[in-house]
C-alpha cells in the first residue's frame, strides 16, 4: 500500500520531517488542516456543521473523514 | 477537624458560611419567586468556593427546570463568509488584522443548503447563519436574500443570523427575509471591551441589539468568557445581559487561536466554567441559555453534562465556524441519557 509523503504539518505548517507534532496532532482532532501537508500553502478551508473541506490552490481537495 | 470538615456545616451543605447565605438568597429570589439576580448578587455567586460547586450547579438546574423546563434547543451553525474580517476582535482567528492561519472563503447558496440540511438531520430547531464582517454589505445581503429562500424552501428548519452591526434598513430587509432571531454578542462586559476590540464600541453593538429586540425578531446576544476578565467583569456582564434581555445567550469559553493576541492565554478552569454557567443561570433564570464555542476544551465530556445539569439548556452541535465541536450523535445521546427532550420545531414557531 502506498504511503502518501508528508512535508508539512497541517496543524502548524512546519516541516514534519524529523520532527514529532503530537500537539498538532491533538489540534487537529478538534479543528481542520490549515495547511497543505504538500507545498504549505495555507489553504481555503470551510468548516459545516458535519463536515469540511479544504482547498490548496495547487493540490486539490482534502474532506473530512 | 479537616478544611473540608470545616466546610460542610451541620445541615450537610457544602461550602462556606457565606456560600450558604448567597444561595439561600438566590433559592428564595430566583428559584422561588423568578426574580434575576443583581450584579452584586452575581459576584457573590461567582466568589463561591468549589466545595459550594455541587449545591450551586444542582440551584441552577432546580432554576432551568422550573422557568424554562426540561426542553433543550438544539442548533447548527455555518459561516457563509469566512475570514477576512476589518474587525480586531483579539479572541477571533477571522479578523484580517492578525496572522491567523484562517484565509477567507465564501459559502454559495447550494453549500448552505446543504448546510441546512445537515443540521435538521440532527434533529435541531435551528439554523444560524454567521459571516464574519463589520456588518453586512449589498452582496452580503443578496447572498442572504437568496439562501434563506432555498433553505425555506428544502428544509423544515428556523433560520437565524449573525452579520456584525446592521442599519434599520437591514434589521427591517432581515424580518422581510424571515429571520426569527438575530446573534450579535456584547463579548464582554463593557469595561472590559476595550481591551478585547478596538475598531468598534460596546455601545454599537448594543444600538444593534437594541434594534433587533423592537424589531420583533428573536434577539441572541451572547460572550465569551476566559479572555482575562475579572470575576467583577463577569459579573457586570452577566447583569447587563440580563438588563438587554435577550432571548437566548450564547456562553463562549475562549479556545486561544494561533496568532491571534488572546491566542496565548490559558484556557479557562472547568470549575470557573461551570460556576459561571451557574452565576449566569440565576443572573437569566427564564433565558435560553446555550451552550457554544470552546466547551469542548474547557469542559470534557464530564464538564458538558454537568453544564446541562447546571441551567445550560441549549447546545450547538456539530461544528462551529473555524473548529469543529463533537459528534452531534454523541450530544444527542448524552441529550437521551439526562432525559432531556429535543425542543421541537412546531414548539419554537
Amino acid at each position: 500500500m502506498a504511503v502518501e509523503q508528508i512535508s508539512y504539518c497541517g496543524h502548524c505548517g512546519e516541516s514534519a520531517a524529523g520532527i514529532t507534532h503530537d500537539a498538532c496532532a491533538e489540534r487537529l482532532r478538534m479543528e481542520p488542516p490549515r495547511f497543505c501537508t504538500h507545498c504549505r500553502r495555507r489553504m481555503q478551508v470551510q468548516v459545516t456543521p458535519t463536515s469540511w473541506t479544504a482547498r490548496c490552490v495547487e493540490h486539490g481537495e482534502t474532506t473530512s473523514p | 477537624m479537616s478544611t473540608a470538615a470545616q466546610e460542610t456545616t451541620q445541615n450537610g451543605q457544602n461550602g462556606s458560611a457565606e456560600d450558604q447565605a448567597i444561595l439561600a438568597l438566590a433559592r428564595e429570589q430566583v428559584l422561588e419567586n423568578g426574580v434575576p439576580l443583581d450584579e452584586e448578587q452575581i459576584l457573590r455567586v461567582l466568589r463561591t468556593s468549589d466545595d459550594a460547586l455541587s449545591d450551586l450547579l444542582a440551584l441552577a438546574h432546580e432554576v432551568r427546570m422550573k422557568w424554562c423546563g426540561p426542553e433543550v434547543e438544539v442548533e447548527g451553525i455555518v459561516s457563509i463568509k469566512t475570514g477576512g474580517c476589518p474587525e480586531d476582535c483579539h479572541f477571533c482567528s477571522q479578523s484580517g488584522q492578525f496572522t491567523s492561519p484562517v484565509r477567507s472563503v465564501w459559502l454559495n447558496v447550494p453549500e448552505l443548503v446543504k448546510a441546512a440540511e445537515q443540521t435538521a438531520a440532527t434533529g435541531a430547531s435551528e439554523f444560524c447563519i454567521v459571516a464574519a464582517v463589520r456588518g453586512p454589505d449589498e452582496r452580503l445581503m443578496t447572498q442572504m436574500r437568496e439562501g434563506v429562500k432555498a433553505i425555506k424552501e428544502a428544509v423544515d428548519i428556523e433560520v437565524a443570523a449573525s452579520l456584525g452591526m446592521l442599519s434599520q434598513e437591514q434589521v427591517d430587509d432581515l424580518v422581510d427575509m424571515g429571520i426569527h432571531r438575530y446573534n450579535h454578542n456584547l463579548e464582554a462586559a463593557r469595561s472590559f471591551f476595550p481591551q478585547v476590540v478596538t475598531t468598534h464600541t460596546w455601545e454599537e453593538r448594543w444600538e444593534t441589539c437594541q434594534m433587533v429586540r423592537e424589531s420583533g425578531m428573536e434577539l441572541c446576544c451572547g460572550c465569551l468568557v476566559g479572555m482575562g476578565e475579572t470575576v467583577e467583569q463577569r459579573a457586570e456582564l452577566a447583569a447587563q445581559l440580563g438588563e438587554l434581555q435577550p432571548h437566548e445567550v450564547p456562553l463562549n469559553f475562549l479556545n486561544p487561536r494561533p496568532g491571534t493576541p488572546f491566542g496565548d492565554l490559558p484556557l479557562m478552569e472547568s470549575s470557573e466554567a461551570l460556576r459561571t454557567i451557574a452565576a449566569f443561570r440565576l443572573a437569566l433564570p427564564r433565558t435560553i441559555l446555550r451552550y457554544a464555542g470552546g466547551r469542548e476544551l474547557t469542559l470534557g465530556d464530564l464538564g458538558t453534562k454537568a453544564g446541562l445539569l447546571g441551567g445550560i439548556n441549549a447546545v450547538i452541535v456539530g461544528n462551529y465556524l473555524t473548529t469543529l465541536g463533537r459528534d452531534p450523535k454523541e450530544d444527542l445521546a448524552l441529550l437521551e441519557d439526562l432525559k432531556m427532550p429535543i425542543k421541537a420545531l412546531s414548539s419554537s414557531l
